[in-house]
């Protein structure tokens, strides 16, 4: 069907920008309702350990409080999720710091606070585990029989046997840290819940019917008694993909108990301490190439730190090890991967989800690689890039017209790549400041891995008023990265009617159809597609009628339904996902096709450092990406710029201190995200290869900058002063140490 | 709700209305101006000065309304994200961000708003880095500054105009 595009492809508005601008959008904590009282957390003072006693001072009035432990759980004690081993209230043990163990309500939030800090759980210690190494010693089972909540192993040809035709062999390990997502509005719910009503809860979050579900079980209640809404949210990140499921518990328990509507806010420290971050990591890779430069083997091993819980992490851990071989063509890989427990906060989704950490590790062992081969990064790239028809280190063949090549010529071209290069070295020995340029080339799966999007089963409903307005029902969530203009954009061509014409409604789980999480790069392209379908068939009910002509103005529009709703009632279409019949993956041997579309990237960082102060800045960056036909240039390149900026931050600055388990900087003015002043020119390029099966032609390109911002600095970091970065953040600090080694 | 001895009543000035604010003297004026006068366009990120989300203009200096006591608030006119619009008319800088996507998420939006506002008040054609530097104590998550960088040059063009 022939679709004229009048808003796709240009940077219209954002949809709900007016309320953004002029402070009238309303966030969790800009909500009031009657009689309202305010709910806090009580937490763990210790990384794990039997609860022996809680203890309530006497100087506050207790009667006046309510007060909610596990015992006054009405269904299950758990935040459902992929299982349910995270309690939701700690009940007799606790198994790491912040966990939550009682909760109090009450209407003054300055009495709440003092009678927070005068309860005291007192707790038996148990011996705690705080690394992957102590995890996987086993010398202390935190978690099920081995502290490993999932493994993975993915082979692709023979690696045992491919050893024996390299000329070169290169080994290396790679570290990644904790990052904290730090969205600026901190996590909050509002709850009103009865047995008589059920339990209904406002709330910051990205996933409606992860909350929904979460508190089903919670409360032991039908479906239909458990309403979760989305208020405005202030960025996510995948910070507010699971935790709110635990939030939301916790409000409505207080509400359930205390008969009133209670407000949960997380202050910052708080949200800091408790909330989950991105799985450290530690990545070893053993590779194996010939004189030519080309890639005979690649040994990977993929460790993540879960922290206390399992949440999402095996599904974190199956993103990182999809993607830990990058967009490479190599006839023989191994990946063995696993995500262990130990007693810190569970750790969590963090956009990027397990990649950014393995592509980190890729992408800085193949500078070396390529320095052992004799070849530049970007000569024994080029002959090692994956093409079209080739296979994946998952035994996937991919069917994307990809051009690596393009992207990288395009890239170190925008950049000046190679007179920069050369231009660097030249100087560096004697200038005081040493430059370095280095990039990273990498891909990331749009959707849900494997038979996932198969598993949700996404649903979203397009409807037309007699008046001829559109409202889209989805429950994707708006959270800053442009869901409410994507979809109008979408809806408003496929139906061939103005912008205002479309209504997108605020995710309400009684109102709108599950389509599924607002997470994985798919919002645009699984449930936008799902929006296009849902247009078409409206805009084909109206034509089959013989109410609407194939060209038509708005006002026809408008008396067309309004004709049709009258004859045959409602004008609505509700489309459900379809599994594309070609796309196979078998979940037992890790095979087949991972994705059903992926953004393939180039990204080229320009770093200078101050040896004296050890201090980076990155001064100069470029993204060139092809995610398929972009429905927003605006939009499309806020997200870039904004993931890079996120990237650096993981690159350079953002180093969670932890002392046995507890984020010891969890304040803003010590753990160090990106300013105005830190961030360099922040260069986007997008090559667009429309993809058939996203709407539009688009693909996912939400998590895609995570991933080859902070390899493209530490290789350019490498190249400004020859040390090899193994780890990140790279603070000063650490590359001082290293520098240091330099010149012993 | 009982009246506390304690409270103190200040008077000031916000967004050109005159209110009375009757609280605890170490209030933050924060909470005041969410709680007590109803405007929740500015909004709390931090609570310790961080992150600049609770900006707002006290006497024409741009402060973060997280660390500013009540008891410090009388007699001082204040703006809010609330008083840069005039009536329904968006000024240059919200036009500004509206066109060029300088607000994502949002929740950074009013403070960045009110801090490109003041810098533009005390400096209507600012270059690149004072542009950042202006900006310094506002932090973002959503954008990586780029796009809220165009829409300050662009509120200056529009100024202009």
């Amino acid at each position: 069907m022939a679709i004229e595009n009048r808003h796709i492809g240009r940077p219209v508005p954002r949809k709900e920008g007016r309320e953004k601008v002029t402070g009238s959008a309303r966030y969790v904590d800009d909500f009031t309702f009657p009689g309202m009282i305010h709910g806090v957390t009580v937490r763990s003072p210790m990384p794990r350990g039997r609860i022996r006693e809680i203890r309530f001072a006497k100087n506050i009035p207790w009667h006046e409080f309510t007060i909610v432990s596990a015992k006054d759980i009405p269904g299950k004690n758990c935040v459902a999720l992929l299982i349910e081993d995270q309690p939701c209230l700690a009940d007799k043990f606790v198994n790491h710091r912040e966990e939550p163990v009682i909760l109090l309500a009450h209407p003054d939030k300055y009495l709440l606070e003092e009678a927070r800090r005068a309860v005291q759980i007192d707790v038996e210690p148990s011996p705690a585990v705080f690394s992957i190494e102590d995890s996987l010693s086993k010398k202390q089972i935190i978690w099920g029989e081995d502290n490993i909540f999932k493994t993975y192993e993915v082979e692709k040809g023979e690696v045992d046997r491919a050893w024996a035709a390299a000329d070169f062999i290169v080994e290396g390990e790679y570290a990644t840290g904790a990052q904290e997502q730090l969205y600026i509005e901190p996590q909050g719910m509002i709850a009103q819940a009865n047995p008589k009503n059920g339990v209904t809860v406002w709330g910051s979050l990205q996933c409606p019917y992860y909350v929904h579900k979460a508190l089903a079980r919670l409360f032991d209640l039908p479906k239909e008694k458990v309403r979760v809404v989305q208020t405005e949210t202030g960025g996510g990140f995948g910070g507010k993909e699971e935790y709110p499921s635990m939030i939301a518990g916790h409000a409505a328990l207080l509400a359930w108990k205390s008969g009133k509507a209670v407000k949960l806010i997380y202050d910052r420290a708080e949200d800091m301490a408790a909330t989950t971050k991105r799985h450290p990591s530690r990545t070893r890779h053993r590779t194996g190439v010939t004189r030519e430069g080309m890639l005979v083997a690649m040994e990977i091993d993929f460790t993540l730190d879960g922290g206390a819980y399992e949440t999402l992490s095996p599904v974190v851990l199956s993103r990182g090890t999809i993607h830990a071989a990058g967009p490479y063509s190599c006839p023989n890989v191994r990946i063995r991967s696993r995500v262990v427990a130990t007693n810190a906060p569970p750790h969590g989704a963090f956009r990027g989800f397990g990649a950014p950490q393995s592509v980190f590790a890729l992408e800085r062992h193949l500078d070396k690689v390529a320095a052992t081969a004799g070849l530049s990064p970007d000569e024994f790239r080029r002959k090692n890039f994956i093409r079209a028809g080739e296979t994946l280190a998952v035994g996937q063949v991919v069917q994307e017209k990809v051009q690596m090549e393009k992207l990288l010529d395009r890239a170190l071209e925008l950049s000046g790549y190679h007179q920069k290069r050369a231009r660097f070295e030249k100087e560096n020995p004697r200038s005081p400041i040493k430059r370095g340029i280095g990039f990273a080339s990498f891909l990331h799966g749009a959707g849900f891995t494997g038979s996932g999007e198969e598993y949700l089963a996404s649903e979203a409903l397009v409807a037309a008023t007699r008046e001829g307005k559109v409202q889209v029902l989805a429950g994707s969530t708006e959270m800053g990265q442009g869901t409410n203009t994507v979809f109008a954009q979408i809806a408003a061509d496929t139906l061939g009617l103005d912008l205002d014409q479309i209504e997108i409604l605020r995710p309400d789980t009684s109102l709108v159809p599950n389509s599924g999480p607002t997470v994985a790069s798919r919002t645009t392209m699984i449930v936008g597609k799902l929006v296009e379908n849902a247009a078409s068939a409206v805009k084909n009910s109206l034509v089959e009628s013989g109410f609407l002509k194939s060209s038509f103005t708005p006002s026809d529009f408008g008396e067309a339904c309004a004709r049709y709703i009258d004859k045959f009632g409602p004008l609505q279409s509700l489309a459900k996902y379809q599994h594309p019949s070609h796309l196979h993956w078998d979940d037992n041997k890790y095979q087949g096709d991972a994705y059903g579309a992926y953004g393939w990237a180039v990204y080229v960082a320009e770093v200078a450092v101050d040896p004296r102060t050890a201090e980076v800045r990155v001064e100069d960056f470029v993204a060139v990406q092809e995610a398929g036909k972009v429905i927003n240039p605006v939009l499309a390149a806020g997200q870039i710029e904004g993931g890079v900026a996120q990237g650096v931050g993981f690159a350079l600055y953002e180093n969670i201190v932890w002392q046995e388990g507890r984020m010891a900087n969890g304040q803003m003015t010590n753990y160090i995200m990106p300013t105005s002043m830190d961030v360099p020119p922040i260069r986007v390029y997008f090559e667009e290869i429309p993809y058939e099966r996203g709407p539009a032609g688009a693909k996912g390109i939400g998590e895609l900058p995570l991933d080859g911002t902070a390899p493209a600095i530490a290789n350019a970091i490498a190249h400004a002063t020859g040390t090899d970065i193994r780890e990140i953040p790279m603070t000063p600090e650490k590359l001082m140490d290293l520098l240091e080694g330099a010149h012993e | 709700m009982n009246e506390s001895p304690r409270k103190v009543r200040v008077q000031c000035e916000i967004n050109g209305k005159a209110y009375t604010l009757e609280a605890y003297p170490m209030t933050r004026l924060l909470d005041a101006l969410r709680e007590h006068a109803g405007l929740t366009g500015t909004k709390e990120g931090c609570g310790e000065g961080e992150c600049g989300a609770c900006s707002i203009e006290m006497d024409g200096a741009l402060v973060n309304s997280c660390l500013i006591p009540l008891a410090q608030v009388e007699g001082a006119q204040i703006r809010t994200i609330e008083g840069v619009a005039n009536a329904a008319q968006l000024s240059f800088v919200q036009q500004a961000f509206l066109a060029n996507g300088g607000a994502q998420c949002g929740i950074c939006t009013p403070g960045m708003i009110l801090a490109a506002v003041n810098l533009l008040s005390r400096n209507p054609e600012p270059s690149e880095s004072e542009i950042r530097e202006g900006l310094a104590g506002n932090l973002c998550r959503c954008t990586g500054y780029t796009k809220i960088f165009a829409s300050v040059v662009d509120a200056c063009r529009l100024a202009r105009q």
